[in-house]
């Protein structure tokens, strides 16, 4: 017994029960003292017991000594009396107090003998399965079908710039460009330098801490500058996109440009594609530079100066491998921005849902870059780049 | 009411994943007139309305806005009729990140080759219209839930529309700025000859303004009263719909809740 129940089954209100046997063969149960939710904990299990014990009796609950009854009580009473039992063997309440009675008369207790309906019926694994494999093929197909209207409607933007609303393309750079250059900026350059750092000890073991500098300089070029700026711009822009567009149609913003006429796609979407196409080869560009200074600042401490550093990585690495790092940024630029926009056009209703779009961006977000990244190394493995 | 309808709605049937919700709703609306549609919660009164601007598709049936179907419209026919509505969402859905003035601009920019000192004047005069061009350069969150609609009403009109749509326009407001509301309807309706299409269930703002009201009602999923709301209270044998006139809950609902 909880300290609460207790206490209160400590004063002189709790509830008792006494179970005695009445002379005509009836089972007899004697209730008193106060019914509530606290009290009838102790008596409830034994009530019910001493019912079930006789079924093919008569059972008389003899209320008259309760003093107190709420929902509680009137609950254990409609509990006692919606036990299936036979016609001959009926449980009946007695001697409850008129105010008492008013509160169990609302009750039908043999309508609450079902189980209370389940909302949401479980299914079995098998349609478990089913129906998540339907919501993933038709989930596929809206971004197919997404990416279509996306396309479509860049084209349309490209052939009439009038129609492009250029106010918010610039106040969007500055949101997705230059206020994620900090960030961009320290991660790179961490990279860089625990690449330089890592690289260095075994390889100083040869001497040849030289060749670090064509190691950094080459795989931030070619992957993780594009990739780095990419997941960061996913879990920055991305995320920020649907939270925002999905807000808007929580407040049925969305349903207001619908019926001005204007396109939510060409409105939202378009301006914030283009925001990430303009600003994603830039910050990659900006990416790629501080990964290297951190490199050569690095290796500075195993007495290879920064002009030593350059040099070398201008030996080996060449233009080519910035521009391939480089040709992927539109591409990531579409995937994440557009992404991020569906799901925010995808967003159900309720406070929640804004959140759960911001998630789904960011993790399909990032799924796609990876997956796609995998198919350009596919295409510059066969072209020898 | 001799002239030409509005708006026609024939045969229209709607609901969401096969579920009908609406069956068979057939009413037109005259120009000019205040129309209101009324019914308890969850009869289909906002489906209806969202259906009028053509947000959803209906499972069946034609909705004729001057002479036009907006159900098949496509393209610059579907621009061209939505030019000719305006629609105030329940919640005001004005644009969190503009002004209100920009709110208003907003729609001009899109449709007209107005300079932008032009824009900006009709924009303050329909806030004018609203009383709230004082708030020009407000934020939507920085004023109060009434004045938020009243702006989306201004955003509404922005174009001169020959409807305007409102979607529970005194939902979460006080007696008396819902007042106020109603008769920004009736100053509006009365000097602009805009047809009001009014989705409510707010007995006192119906009286106020209500020329002619469709009712309509879950159990049966179509419309069950039509006409004058006032005559509709004092004579109408429906008992659903006097029940709705007087404010008398229906017998089963309360054994249910009680």
């Amino acid at each position: 017994m909880t300290a609460l129940a207790s206490a209160l089954g400590a004063s002189a209100s709790a509830a008792t029960l006494a179970v005695a046997d009445g002379a005509d063969g009836s089972r007899e149960l004697r209730l008193a003292g106060r019914l509530d939710a606290f009290s009838i904990a102790a008596v409830w299990a034994q009530a019910r017991s001493a019912v079930a014990q006789v079924p093919e009796r008569r059972v008389v609950v003899d209320a008259a000594m309760v003093d107190y009854c709420d929902g509680g009580g009137v609950a254990m009473l409609v509990d006692l009396l919606r036990q299936e039992r036979s016609a001959q063997a009926p449980v009946t309440v007695r001697g409850l107090r008129p105010e008492f009675q008013t509160l169990l008369d609302q009750f039908d207790p043999a309508a609450l003998r079902a189980p209370a309906a389940a909302h949401a019926q479980r299914l079995n694994a098998v349609e478990e399965i089913g129906r998540a494999a339907l919501i993933t093929g038709r989930d596929i197909a809206t971004q197919v079908a997404f990416v279509g209207e996306t396309s479509s409607a860049l084209w349309y933007a490209i052939r009439h710039p009038a129609s492009v609303r250029w106010k918010d393309v610039g106040y969007l750079c500055e949101q997705v460009g230059v206020n994620a250059l900090p960030i961009v900026a320290l991660i790179s350059f961490l990279l860089g330098l625990i690449l330089a750092f890592q690289s260095a000890v075994p390889m100083r073991q040869f001497g040849a801490e030289l060749f670090v500098a064509d190691l950094v300089g080459l795989s931030i070029l070619r992957e993780l500058g594009p990739l780095m700026t990419a997941i960061l711009f996913a879990g920055r822009s991305g995320a920020a996109f649907a939270a925002e567009i999905g807000t808007m149609k929580v407040n049925e913003e969305l349903n207001a440009l619908t019926t001005m006429g204007l396109d939510p796609v060409r409105f939202l979407v378009v301006t914030r594609v283009l925001a990430a196409l303009v600003m994603m080869p830039l910050l990659t560009l900006f990416a790629d530079m501080i990964g290297i200074l951190g490199g050569a600042l690095t290796m500075i401490s195993f007495n290879i100066p920064i002009l030593t550093f350059l040099r070398e990585v201008d030996s080996l690495v060449n233009l080519k491998d910035l521009w391939a790092g480089l040709a992927k940024t539109p591409v990531f630029a579409i995937l994440i921005a557009g992404i991020g926009c569906l799901r925010g056009l995808q967003t159900q209703t309720g406070a929640s849902a804004v959140g759960i779009s911001a998630t789904r961006a960011v993790v399909s977000g990032i799924i796609l870059l990876v997956v796609v990244d995998g198919i350009y190394a596919f295409i510059y493995y066969l072209m020898d780049i | 009411m001799t002239a030409a309808p509005i708006i026609r709605v024939e045969e229209f049937t709607a609901g969401y994943d096969g579920n009908v919700l609406l069956r068979d709703i057939n009413f037109s609306v005259s120009r000019g007139e205040v129309f209101v549609i009324l019914g308890g919660s969850g009869c289909g009164k906002s489906t209806l309305l969202k259906h009028m601007v053509s947000l959803y598709q209906p499972m069946t049936g034609r909705i004729f806005i001057d002479g036009d179907d907006i159900v098949v419209a496509e393209g610059e026919q579907r621009r061209a009729i939505l030019k000719k509505i305006g629609v105030m969402y329940q919640s005001g859905a004005l644009f969190g990140s503009m002004t209100l003035l920009e709110n208003v601009r907003l729609p001009l920019e899109e449709y007209t080759a107005l300079d932008l000192e032009a824009m900006d004047l009709v924009a303050r005069m329909k806030l004018k219209l609203v009383g709230l061009e004082p708030f020009s350069a407000h934020m939507p969150s920085e004023i109060s839930g009434g004045m938020q609609k009243r702006a989306a009403i201004a955003r509404a009109m922005a174009l001169d529309p020959t409807i305007l749509f409102l979607d529970e326009p005194s939902a979460g407001l006080d007696p008396i700025t819902s007042a106020e509301l109603d008769q920004l309807i009736l100053r509006l309706a009365g000097s602009l000859h805009i047809t009001f299409v009014i989705v409510t269930h707010e007995l006192a703002s119906i009286y106020a303004v209500a020329d002619r009201v469709i009712m309509l009602d879950k159990r049966t999923r179509g419309i069950i009263a039509e006409g004058d709301p006032k005559v509709l209270r004092d004579t109408s044998d429906n008992p659903w719909v006097r029940q709705f006139f007087r404010r008398e809950a229906v017998a089963e609902a309360v054994a249910e809740t009680a």
